[in-house]
């Protein structure tokens, strides 16, 4: 549709549509921030006469989907637009084919009763959603303190000296840990890694496939044998998949004999009663948070925590929250060593961890800060309690055992031949267990269970009914289920952070509190490129919180999770038909496990050719970093690809190093549109290069949000690409994750997609499935949001945002001109969804550099642009087709104010260190600073536009000082005192 | 600071070697060129005494607030003393580069590896390049 038409069309009322009185595109206006009517004033700016016209000028014609001779668009499958309450319907109508079961599966995944408090006001609350990842810590410390207190947490409860502020799952963060022993354990030169024959099949599953391309060999076996062998590390797990719990002290003390570093990986619940694994000496814990407060959603998304021993901080994965101070000394939080993370470790990166589970790891802390201490004792006392009387009970029918004596949620029940009988009671009442072998059920009990439920796991098992009034007890067998020697002693979560908040009036201002402090899209525009900050409608959202999707274990039985399969193959035909791919895989659970699975893919493709000695990866430096530490944990060797003075991948370059490479080239990394905001004209020529000899195209899709219903990464020469479904797909994020990172292939590579171990639940363990996930759909809970943009928006929304996103970012770099400039520019001086604005020349002739101007921005009321990427000194500017020309206008003013302002120093009026910028943000504590003495007044400070006085957000601290947080590193909750003043 | 006897790699390592009792023994640091463009020193993770080192292969890491990198010997052999002062005052770099803030000392096994580094007035010259 070109925007010339739309006045006809809403000028003669009578020729309204049927479609349009039923407000089928209403959403599509809801979505897209500029109104039709603001449309030809904003392309006129631009110079465009539509937005057809637009794209036309903008994206090199032999890529557009309608010049391919082999589009249709007849034949779409994507939907028509439609209204949100139809929309839901119809979700709801799939959701309801789910049968949340009572569920005592157990394998890494439990029923939890998420506090109404948090479900409400973290889970569902956009000013939680919305945010993103605290780069900008001034504007983020609510979260930074919860997210340190989910890191105390851990540390508590692991017994550990240090931990992280989360990863993306219990099977990933043993990926992790089986890394750091290597990475940490320089002296010790083996390449053997022993993993416990009792870790969870998708753990396991997971660490074949990294091992695999790491040049580790795995070693199976008893928990008890791991000091029988020569190896740098181990992973251990307590208690048990069979939920069996042994002393481990013994066989660490083993494998540290022979000079390896023992991981084990635990459970949160079982900690609160057991003696932690920190006090018998494990040099890394990992586990999921999930059942502290975190649906079990058919496999997540949930938070996993990683814990090790203080001398190994240096080298622990993903992100960790610091304790720093403020300009002012006033104590401040904000990420630590951000340096490690792969943006700048590149291809010397162990590890590609990017996305955290933020959100996820808040709601698990403000379970442990709701509950306390003592309401967690009680909670694990209770599940320990039932599983002791099921025990009991069963072992008083004397028609089965009870397998192990030692446990603390789980039991195993030998069974014999009556399994299947048992599983046809079992489901007849819609109560599902475990089946780890033909002869034996596994019962895992959680917090929702009750004694009413126990009874009827008991008559169920024994297929009759047992009497109402029947008194249980605890058999002598198994009153020390937990062995004095292993039950816990020591004291947990005794920071006053934990023992605060007990009453719903305080949690329910605590958590406001913290939500107050930080900067969402509920705020304002969060213009980060490359991050795709637009809309997470509500409606959209809803979903998520459906107990049809929330309830389900991912390893429920097929018959109980068909509608989550219909609508997760119903959103891969769509994925597909907007990629112009063959076939979709949902597991990977963020970009960077998506690129991971793709070079994955592309790795087992060329070893079936008999050509897996082809392990040369070509990347422009341009890459996010996470493209080279992906690579690198595949087994490839990274070649940089120069780029030219225009920010385009240097042919000729590309050229030489794909014909010096030729036999052993492997792949080559892009992104497209370019991360330097520019669509450019060579990509089907640097695609036929590679493919020439013999290599594949990995197209990143973190630009996706350019692309949609214009041009398809498939069609243009990629074999395969992620989609971060939390960037152009509506999924929020989260203040940091979740994310999801599905790929895409042409049919060759569909064979080599990853599988799961785990198949109508039951464990399919002989050969690898190559998985990369824990849980065969990923993040299966928060499909349903980007199931309901597509369904929303149709094909014709999609199309029609994508052009205003690009449209968006073309008013912006249009409205700067004059006053800062634009890096580069695609064909007819045109950006694409984004734009990078150098700062360099600025800062040479003033000292003002971007950080400064990021800060600045915060007194004016938006959050910062991407700094310093992926060029140092310059900030990039991504608006998504979500935000208003208002907002823009407001945007742009702000940026053009301060240029004004640094523009003083150009004058020479004020110096750099008595200028505004230079002590930005600013805060209440300026405003109350009884000894102002700056060159400016504390209005010009706190509202330099009428738009601040209307509604000011304060950034609740002064800028952070990162040197000092990160020399004196402490990454534990400050005492009390320092949260009140 | 006469720099006269200090050898540099190009990835920006200094060695000093002298005789210690009949062993070539070279004491190595990193430039204050490679100091000023790291910016702000966080953190140094050191080898051990014993380690064996080859020229060209990472004995180390430093890292800033922008970057982490590694640090290449200049030299072969065995490292037979390390300044474990200087990960807890990585302002001695700035200060002191070429003396206080020496990193390890090596016992060289070979000296096949010096002929390939750069005299001072050659390695400023690379530098301001």
């Amino acid at each position: 549709m070109s925007i010339a038409e739309q006045p006809e069309t809403h000028s003669h009322e009578h020729e309204i549509s049927l479609e349009d009185l039923m407000q089928q595109r209403d959403f599509i206006r809801r979505h897209i921030g500029p109104r039709d009517s603001d449309l030809p004033k904003m392309l006129e700016a631009v110079g465009a006469t539509s937005l057809d016209d637009l794209i036309t000028s903008t994206i090199p014609a032999d890529l557009l989907l309608e010049n391919d001779p082999t589009f249709d668009p007849s034949e779409t499958c994507l939907p028509n637009p439609t209204t949100e309450h139809e929309a839901l319907e119809d979700l709801h109508s799939a959701a309801s084919m789910n049968m949340p079961s009572r569920s005592y599966i157990g394998q890494g995944y439990y029923g939890t009763i998420v506090p109404n408090v948090i479900l409400r006001n973290v889970l569902e609350n956009p000013g939680w959603y919305t945010a993103y990842t605290p780069y900008q810590p001034e504007i983020a410390q609510g979260r930074l303190e919860s997210l340190l207190a989910f890191q105390q947490m851990t540390i508590d409860l692991t017994g550990m000296e240090f931990a992280n502020a989360s990863l993306l799952d219990e099977a990933t963060a043993a990926a992790e840990a089986m890394a750091l022993c290597k990475r940490a354990n320089k002296k010790n030169k083996s390449n053997k890694f022993f993993v416990s024959n009792n870790v969870f099949a998708q753990t396991i599953d997971v660490l074949k496939t990294r091992a695999q391309f790491m040049g580790i060999e795995l070693i199976f076996g008893d928990a008890e044998t791991v000091g029988d062998h020569e190896i740098f590390g181990a992973l251990l797990q307590y208690p048990g998949a069979s939920g069996q719990v042994i002393d481990l002290e013994p066989l660490i003390e083993a494998a540290h004999a022979n000079k390896a570093l023992v991981s084990v990986a635990t459970d949160l619940m079982a900690l609160v009663v057991l003696k932690p694994p920190g006090e018998m000496g494990a040099d890394v814990v990992v586990g999921s948070a999930q059942r502290f407060g975190v649906p079990m959603g058919f496999g997540g998304p949930h938070a996993a925590f990683f814990a090790t021993r203080d001398e190994f901080k240096r080298s622990v994965p993903g992100r960790v929250i610091g304790v720093s101070k403020d300009a002012r000394g006033k104590t401040a939080l904000r990420m630590a060593m951000q340096t490690r993370e792969q943006h700048i470790r590149r291809d010397k990166a162990t590890s590609n961890i990017c996305t955290a589970q933020a959100l996820l790891a808040n709601m698990s802390a403000f379970y442990a800060i709701w509950h306390g201490p003592e309401g967690l004792e009680t909670i694990a006392s209770r599940i320990h309690f039932l599983v002791q009387l099921l025990a009991s009970g069963v072992e008083a029918s004397e028609n089965f055992s009870v397998v192990h004596d030692h446990f603390f949620d789980t039991v195993v029940i030998n069974v014999g031949d009556q399994q299947k009988a048992v599983r046809e009671r079992m489901e007849q009442m819609g109560v599902n267990l475990f089946y780890p072998t033909p002869e034996s059920v596994s019962i895992s009990i959680d917090e929702s269970t009750t004694t009413d439920d126990v009874l009827l796991l008991m008559d169920l098992l024994e297929g009759v009914e047992v009497e109402e009034d029947r008194e249980l007890e605890v058999s002598s067998r198994f009153e020390d289920a937990i062995p004095d020697s292993l039950a816990r002693t020591s004291d947990f979560l005794t920071h006053e952070i934990f023992n605060r908040f007990d009453s719903e009036t305080e949690m329910l201002r605590y958590l406001k509190r913290l939500e107050n402090r930080d900067f969402s899209l509920t705020h304002g525009m969060i213009p980060l490129g490359s991050c795709t900050m637009k809309l997470n409608a509500t409606a959209e959202m809803i979903p998520v919180s459906w107990a049809e999707f929330s309830k389900m274990h991912p390893f429920s039985p097929l018959q109980d999770n068909e509608g989550y399969r219909h609508m997760i193959s119903q959103l891969e035909e769509w994925l597909i038909e907007i990629t112009g791919y063959d076939a979709m895989s949902m597991q990977p659970n963020s970009g960077a496990q998506g690129e991971y699975a793709g070079l994955l893919a592309i790795r087992r493709y060329h070893e079936s050719l008999g050509e897996g000695h082809r392990n040369i990866c070509l990347i422009p430096s341009s890459a996010h970093g996470t493209n080279p530490a992906s690579a690198t944990m595949m087994g490839l060797k990274v070649v940089v690809i120069k780029t030219d003075e225009n920010g385009n991948i240097d042919l000729d370059d590309l050229k030489e190093k794909a014909e010096l490479h030729g036999e052993n080239l492997s792949s080559l990394m892009i992104t497209y549109p370019s991360t330097h905001g520019v669509f450019e004209e060579t990509v089907r020529e640097a695609c036929e290069m590679v493919h020439d000899h013999g290599g594949q195209v990995y197209m990143d899709g973190a630009n996706m949000n350019a692309l949609v219903g214009l041009v398809a990464p498939g069609k243009i020469g990629s074999d395969v690409s992620h989609l971060n479904l939390h960037k152009t797909f509506c999924i929020p994020h989260g203040g940091g994750g979740p994310g999801m990172g599905p790929i895409g292939v042409k049919a060759h590579l569909a064979p080599f997609l990853s599988e799961h171990v785990v198949v109508d639940g039951i464990v399919q363990a002989d050969e690898s499935k190559y998985a990369v996930s824990a849980a065969e759909f990923g993040s299966a809970s928060i499909l349903p949001i980007s199931w309901m943009f597509i369904r929303l928006m149709g094909g014709e929304g999609l199309r029609k945002s994508t052009q205003v996103a690009i449209l968006n970012a073309n008013y912006i770099a249009k409205r700067l001109e004059g006053h800062y400039e634009v890096l580069y520019k695609g064909q007819n001086g045109r950006v694409a969804h984004e734009c990078i604005v150098d700062i360099r020349p600025i800062s040479e002739v003033t000292g003002v550099t971007e950080v400064d101007i990021a800060k600045r921005l915060m007194d004016y009321g938006f959050h910062a642009p991407t700094m310093s990427w992926p060029v140092a000194g310059t900030i990039m500017i991504e608006p998504t087709e979500s935000e208003s020309l208002e907002e823009l206008d407001r945007f742009c003013d702000a940026l053009i104010a301060i240029r004004d302002e640094i523009r003083e120093i150009e004058n020479g009026k004020v110096s750099l260190e008595d200028c505004v910028l230079h002590h930005a943000p600013h805060t209440v504590d300026d405003l109350t600073d009884d000894n102002w003495d700056r060159a400016y007044s504390k209005s010009q400070a706190v509202h330099p536009t009428a738009a601040t006085k209307l509604a000011k957000f304060w950034p609740a601290v002064n800028r952070v000082d990162n040197v000092y947080g990160d020399r004196n590193l402490v990454c534990s909750c400050p005492p009390m005192e320092d949260y009140d003043s | 600071m006469n720099l006269e006897n200090f050898l540099f790699a190009e990835s920006h390592e200094w060695a000093n070697v002298q005789d210690e009792g009949g062993d070539k023994v070279a004491t190595i640091g990193i430039s204050a060129h490679a100091v000023e463009a790291l910016t702000d020193l966080v953190y140094m993770d050191l080898p051990e005494v014993g380690d064996s080192v080859t020229a060209g292969e990472s004995f180390g890491e430093v890292e800033s607030v922008k970057a982490t990198s590694d640090m290449f010997s200049p030299v072969d052999g065995e490292i037979i003393a390390v300044n474990t002062d200087l990960p807890d005052n990585l302002e001695i770099l700035n200060d002191d580069p070429y003396a206080a803030g020496w990193i390890i000392k090596v016992k060289l096994s070979s000296e096949d590896a010096l002929s390939k580094l750069l005299d001072h007035a050659t390695y400023e010259k690379q530098c301001s390049e």
